[in-house]
């Protein structure tokens, strides 16, 4: 389907199709396997200004946008679905400084983030705060000049390979979700340490740590926007963020449909290929409409974004968990296509279903988003 | 260091069908990408410039549609593109080619390097670059897989062999070829790539570059292509059996029937 892109998005899709082909693909099942991070592709990322695109131009970037960025990620998760996150993840911990940062706090941290010579991360999940962001332990209390951290987050992306953090903490607990407050902590502050490295069923190129912060004394200037934002910035970064988790999502599982279809024009059974099987013709073009379909809402969802349209809650909620669904069904389709092949590490198509879990799960889980939609089209019928 | 890298467009596919009629190469429907031998003289212009600054010119000679190949070449750091296109131009050999080129690069100016791919995909023949440096009367080193030092005097390059490699140094200005060892070409960056769209490329006629008639294109073309054919599949090896002290017997007597 023609998305009537603009030149500046078809030259993103142009370069980060052949990125994903020449550099992703061929070193995809390795890092599946042993889960370091992938330096070497997060280099030539940063040298093909990838990490710039969503930046402000005044700041180092293109001065792309929403469509921009999941057109990226994308194209990269068709490879690599944990490839791509750890370049999402960066656009995650960069949004909230891009959002809120006041100007001695873009013009100090954004120019290495969209050179890519710093990642970002971003960190709210705590053991006990997932899709109930209220219940987060860690503590910010200021102290002169400084604030000190006290706490543990936990399944943060790109966390102890990020220099830049964008972290959650609560400065004034009595007040519930108003008393969370936002601060940019960077790699190496004083009592910042961290955990565990998570061993995934998927996205495995991506690392995953906890951040444990004791005592972590951080220059006050360091705070985002005011002390009781913390929950706003969450959710006005979640809002630009969502659509780049359906966007690797679609990427996911066109990757498990372009698998699919290959292996069923190559194999043979009863003398003819599979792809001339009604059976495995009419699963095809299931996937393929359903992978359409995710792409024109997540399209549609970030364009809506670019345009400055407000309460896009209820819209990119449906574009993350649809895209996210589809991943799920399609990969799980592509395996069942490659039949025994599908199901073995040295045929691509079970990595695509191990990736596209995830998207199912994180930036808040598709029961989360259905009841953010249903909250929506109730409110909007009551009116 | 002014550097001026010399590429050409060719056709992406390897097994180029040939028009049994008339001997040419059949182009229709096959993409063109820029000579993947180019791709590391390009890199390592790029990279020369990088460490010594200066700028990097691009010149090809083609048909309009090679605006493409120095397109790209900008996007992977070429600061601008030169087009050398004209009718006049059309059928030249590899002798009519240098000569244009060389008249093509006097045009640009001063420069202290030219760079070229070891020989191009399509024609194979290998010798452009060595005629564009003997036209221009400067120093040539062909098949260089590595820049050891360079000041804006001098050059001393790996110059690669069949087995080993010999140390060449050379005075400013010179001409390299280079080969795929040298280097390895980057993908070229977004905002290269938006530098690259909005890039002016200069095309040079024969009006500008008023080279003598009579040695450009077809008619300045002494090369004569009497037959093209594939050559022949190569035949398995013979394998020898038995003993080893028989084998080794064996191998003399063929070894001295194939001498005699």
């Amino acid at each position: 389907m023609d998305y009537l892109l603009n030149d500046g998005q078809k030259m993103i899709q142009e370069l980060t199709r052949k990125i994903a082909e020449e550099k992703i693909r061929p070193v995809a099942a390795k890092y599946d396997k042993s889960e370091e991070y992938p330096w070497e592709v997060i280099k030539i990322l940063a040298q093909s200004d990838l990490f710039a695109i969503f930046v402000p131009q005044e700041f180092g970037g293109t001065g792309g946008g929403v469509l921009d960025l999941c057109i990226a990620t994308e194209e990269l998760s068709r490879a690599c679905g944990g490839i791509a996150v750890c370049y999402a993840a960066s656009a995650l911990g960069t949004f909230p400084i891009i959002l809120f940062g006041n100007e001695e706090q873009k013009k100090k941290y954004l120019p290495d983030l969209a050179s890519g010579k710093k990642i970002a991360a971003f960190g709210i999940t705590e053991p006990e705060a997932g899709s109930d962001a209220s219940a987060i332990k860690t503590t910010a209390k200021k102290q002169g000049n400084h604030y000190i951290l006290n706490g543990t987050k936990h399944f943060i992306t790109n966390g102890g390979d990020a220099e830049t953090y964008t972290i959650i903490a609560m400065t004034d607990k009595t007040k519930g979700p108003r008393g969370a407050s936002a601060f940019i902590v960077e790699k190496g502050a004083p009592g910042f340490t961290f955990g565990k490295k998570e061993d995934k069923l998927g996205i495995r190129a991506s690392s995953t740590r906890e951040l444990i912060f004791t005592d972590c004394k951080i220059p006050a200037e360091n705070l985002l926007s005011k002390e009781g934002m913390g929950f706003i910035v969450t959710m006005k970064t979640f809002d630009k963020s969502r659509p780049g988790v359906a966007a690797q999502a679609v990427g996911i599982a066109q990757g498990a449909l372009d698998t699919a279809v290959k292996y069923a024009r190559e194999r043979q059974q009863f003398g003819k290929t599979i792809a001339s099987f009604q059976g495995i013709q009419w699963m095809l073009a299931d996937m393929a409409t359903q992978v359409e379909a995710a792409r024109a809402l997540v399209y549609a969802c970030a364009r809506e974004i670019d345009a400055g349209v407000k309460d896009v809650a209820k819209d990119s909620a449906m574009a993350k968990m649809f895209a996210s669904d589809v991943a799920m069904k399609v990969t799980t389709d592509a395996v069942q296509i490659l039949g025994g092949y599908g199901y073995m590490k040295d045929y691509p198509a079970e990595k695509y279903m191990r990736d596209a879990k995830i998207t199912q799960i994180y930036e808040g889980t598709n029961q989360i988003q259905r009841g953010i939609i249903a909250l929506q089209i109730i409110k909007e019928l009551a009116k | 260091m002014n550097i001026v890298v010399c590429i050409k467009q060719v056709p992406e596919t390897t097994e180029v069908r040939i028009n049994p009629e008339t001997n040419t190469l059949m182009r229709e429907g096959v993409k063109s990408i820029i000579n993947p031998f180019d791709m590391y003289a390009i890199e390592e212009g790029v990279r020369l410039k990088e460490r010594f600054g200066g700028k990097v010119s691009i010149v090809t000679m083609g048909p309009p549609q090679a605006d493409a190949a120095l397109r790209e070449a900008i996007a992977m750091g070429a600061d601008e593109g030169l087009l050398v296109c004209d009718r006049a131009f059309a059928g030249s050999d590899t002798w009519a080619t240098s000569y244009t080129l060389a008249g093509a690069i006097r045009k640009i100016g001063a420069f202290d390097l030219i760079i070229c791919g070891k020989q191009a995909s399509d024609g194979d023949t290998a010798q452009v670059g060595p005629g564009i440096s003997t036209h221009l009367n400067i120093p040539q080193v062909t098949y260089v897989k590595k820049v050891e030092e360079a000041t804006d005097k001098m050059m001393r390059v790996e110059r690669m062999l069949e087995e080993g490699y010999e140390v060449i140094e050379t005075p400013l200005p010179a001409l390299l070829t280079v080969v795929k060892e040298i280097n390895e070409p980057r993908i070229p960056s977004l905002k290269g790539l938006m530098r690259a769209k909005a890039a002016k490329i200069t095309i040079l006629t024969q009006k500008e570059l008023n080279l003598d008639p009579q040695q450009i294109g077809l008619c300045g073309s002494p090369t004569q292509v009497v037959k093209i054919f594939s050559p022949p599949q190569r035949q398995g090896g013979q394998v020898l059996k038995g003993e080893i002290p028989d084998i080794a017997k064996q191998l003399v007597e063929l070894l001295r029937s194939e001498v005699n």
